[in-house]
């Protein structure tokens, strides 16, 4: 099982579709390995509603820009970090326009709900969106 | 100078909250080690051989006098009494305890000052020339932009766990204080009909595989800068090699792919990016300019200077050494030594922490400097309070006269400190200094600099020194390698090696045949050390260096003759 952080909090996963892989497409949901060339990103189908990016380390923060990337390229949809993130980086995962992350039950029970919603408080002391404007 | 506005002071607030609460669930088992170490990485926090190490930022490498204090307050209360100045102007604490990291971090904050970024692998501080704002050489100052960039990089969520570290420093000076084209990117301010704009060179780096930066633009306007910066770390970001850490560096990334097929990258993701900003940073930036006013510059007598030059020969030695023009009239920028013959280089005690913070309150327009040599500049002192200066200095030994010279050598902390290091650094750096000193012939050297690393790792900066130390293990015991020819400055060159390294006993005695070399060699006592080697190369050293083999070999081409 798995639990989906949101600025509310620990939460199931309401998401009912399917996944698929971006070479294979045919699902509503498309699954990204974090070393997905950017390039690659232009063939996301159209009527994606829902992209899953892996974090297999947490040290490993390319998810981040990749994120970033489909914001900037238009995607409204659904983005979900998916994997091993901890608490600390919810606020670096939504800034980079995740909409939520989904953790396994044993960081969950390592790293309790408090912990994330410390970070809830992502739009506040941003010098991101200072700088940008 | 710049001064903290409430979103700032607010920040490294929140963050210093932060990260006393990330200490607590390292303590109560929520955070494994594997986790918390980026995350005291990034607010600076080392573990080394013995203890563990905070390194704090100093931006751009200004301080007021007021911070200056309060970094001694900190080496009272939290260490021993004293700070190592870096080469990447930040000063470390070398035996903070775990617990009281938080209190630090908020006494750093009641100063305007943090350790965020200083370490991990993220955007690092950002470093600029040390005379900015003082050397009558610049184009514009570099500090207002290196402030516009460290509040850009800080915090940048998509910037926190990068492939490596990345380091940014900024000249405002064609004749390049700043190591620039040793850095992941090295940014030259330029002027271009009229229009102040920036060179951008990427790619450089120390290390164990040395390289130059290149230029990656030669004109970025001032509007694009911030947008251009995040292309460049963005598309590394991804591109960068995770697999092995000694290939993860921009300069591996840009070598590997070629500088052209980079910049195409780079222009791509600039055009995504750029769209981002709305300009508004460039307000930000005149407005930082604007705290970066110069000072009201004194118009005064010489008198005094003049007199105590013409009689006191041990303030002239000092004032042809550590002084160096400034771009008003009457005014000098002194550079106070932390390489006084036989101590550790870049220390400095808590005491001589308060004496320069005091002597920039009452004679220096309050404020210093951090250079990258590891010293503290004074950077705007009318010429007619150097005596005093040049007093007080020397009551608290501070006055070593040698700026520039054999004994002013950059060296890492080395195997005394770090972890990392396979040879130590601070006692060979000490041998020399007091070998020269006993030689009495500094001055009559010249401009020479020796830089030492105690590992591959190159914090010494060892291949851009004119002489490079560079310290290995082998087989258990300490062999230096020594490189000659390297150049830090706009020029910037790497060393070559000299040959087989030398035992830590035999390491100054091999540096006293390089510099008796040179001696001998130079055509006038005005060729400076790098001038002759660039001119005669590396056979008289060689020869000199290396006697048998230069022997075998004359012997080799007599029988084969």
């Amino acid at each position: 099982m798995s639990v989906i952080v949101t600025d509310e909090g620990f939460g199931q996963d309401d998401w009912n579709g399917t996944y698929a892989s971006l070479e294979d497409g045919g699902a509503p949901g498309i699954d990204l390995p974090s070393d997905t060339d950017p390039a690659a990103l232009a063939a996301l189908p159209e009527g994606t509603s829902m992209v899953r990016i892996a974090f297999p380390s947490s040290a490993d923060g390319r998810g981040f820009t990749l994120a970033r990337l489909l914001r900037m390229r238009g995607y409204r949809g659904r983005l979900r970090a998916q994997g091993h993130l901890i608490a600390d980086q919810y606020a670096m995962a939504r800034r980079c326009g995740f909409d939520e992350v989904e953790i396994d039950d044993a960081l969950a029970e390592r790293q309790p709900e408090d912990q994330w919603l410390f970070r809830a408080n992502w739009q506040a002391h941003d010098y991101q969106a200072r700088v940008r404007g | 100078m710049y001064r903290y506005d409430d979103f700032d002071a607010a920040f490294v607030a929140e963050r210093n909250r932060q990260f006393r609460a990330q200490v607590e669930r390292r303590i109560d088992g929520s955070l494994t080690e594997e986790e918390f170490k980026p995350l005291r990485l990034m607010n600076g926090l080392y573990l080394q051989l013995h203890a563990y190490m905070l390194r704090v930022a100093i931006p751009y490498g200004t301080l007021r006098s007021a911070q200056m204090t309060q970094l001694a307050y900190i080496a009272d209360k939290w260490d021993k009494g004293y700070g190592h100045f870096t080469t990447r102007q930040n000063i470390q604490y070398n035996w903070p305890k775990l617990r009281d990291i938080p209190d630090m971090l908020d006494a750093l904050a009641e100063v305007e000052m943090h350790a965020i970024q200083t370490s991990g692998n993220t955007i690092r501080n950002v470093t600029a020339d040390h005379f900015a704002g003082a050397a009558e050489d610049e184009v514009a100052d570099p500090r207002p932009v290196a402030e516009l960039i460290r509040q850009w990089s800080t915090d940048h969520p998509e910037f926190q766990f990068m492939p490596r570290k990345f380091k940014i420093a900024v000249t405002g000076s064609p004749n390049d204080r700043a190591v620039t084209a040793a850095h992941d990117i090295g940014i030259r301010i330029v002027e271009r009909d009229g229009e102040i704009g920036y060179q951008v060179l990427v790619g450089g780096g120390l290390g164990r595989t040395p390289m130059i930066g290149k230029v990656i633009s030669d004109f970025v306007s001032g509007d694009d800068l911030l947008p251009y910066l995040e292309a460049i770390v963005s598309v590394w970001n991804v591109l960068g090699r995770r697999d092995n850490k000694f290939k993860s560096r921009i300069k591996i990334t840009v070598h590997e792919h070629g500088i052209d097929a980079i910049r195409d990258l780079v222009e791509e993701r600039f055009a995504e990016v750029k769209p981002l900003f709305s300009g508004v940073d460039q307000e930000m930036l005149a407005a930082i300019t604007a705290q970066f006013a110069a000072p009201e510059f004194r118009q005064a007598p010489t008198d005094a200077y003049d007199a105590a030059y013409e009689s006191d020969p041990t303030f002239r030695a000092w004032a042809d050494t550590n002084l160096f023009a400034h771009r008003a009239d009457g005014y000098a920028i002194a550079q106070i030594s932390l390489k006084a013959h036989g101590e550790t280089p870049g220390d400095a005690t808590s005491e001589q922490m308060r004496v320069m913070a005091d002597l920039a309150e009452r004679f220096g327009h309050d404020e210093l400097r951090i250079s990258h040599e590891q010293n503290v500049v004074l950077p705007h002192v009318h010429k007619s309070d150097l005596p005093e200066v040049h007093k007080i200095l020397k009551a608290h030994r501070l006055a070593t006269a040698n700026i520039g010279l054999v004994s002013d050598i950059i060296a890492c902390p080395g195997m005394d400190y770090c972890a990392l290091a396979t040879a130590r650094s601070i006692p060979i750096a000490q041998q020399i200094a007091t070998r020269f000193d006993e030689l009495k012939i500094e001055h009559e050297i010249g401009d020479l600099k020796i830089k030492i690393s105690g590992c591959i790792n190159a914090c010494g900066h060892h291949h851009v020194g004119h002489i490079g130390i560079l310290g290995l293990d082998r087989a258990g015991v300490e062999n230096y390698q020594v490189t000659l020819g390297g150049d830090h400055t706009e020029t910037a060159s790497l060393g070559e090696r000299t040959g087989p390294g030398f035992s830590a006993d035999e390491i100054v005695g091999a540096v006293e045949t390089i510099v008796e070399t040179y001696m001998s060699e130079r055509e006038s006592a005005e060729e400076t050390f790098i001038q002759t080697y660039r001119r005669v190369g590396m056979a008289p050293f060689k020869a000199a260096l290396y006697p048998e083999k230069a022997k075998a070999d004359a012997e080799a081409r007599a029988n084969a003759a």
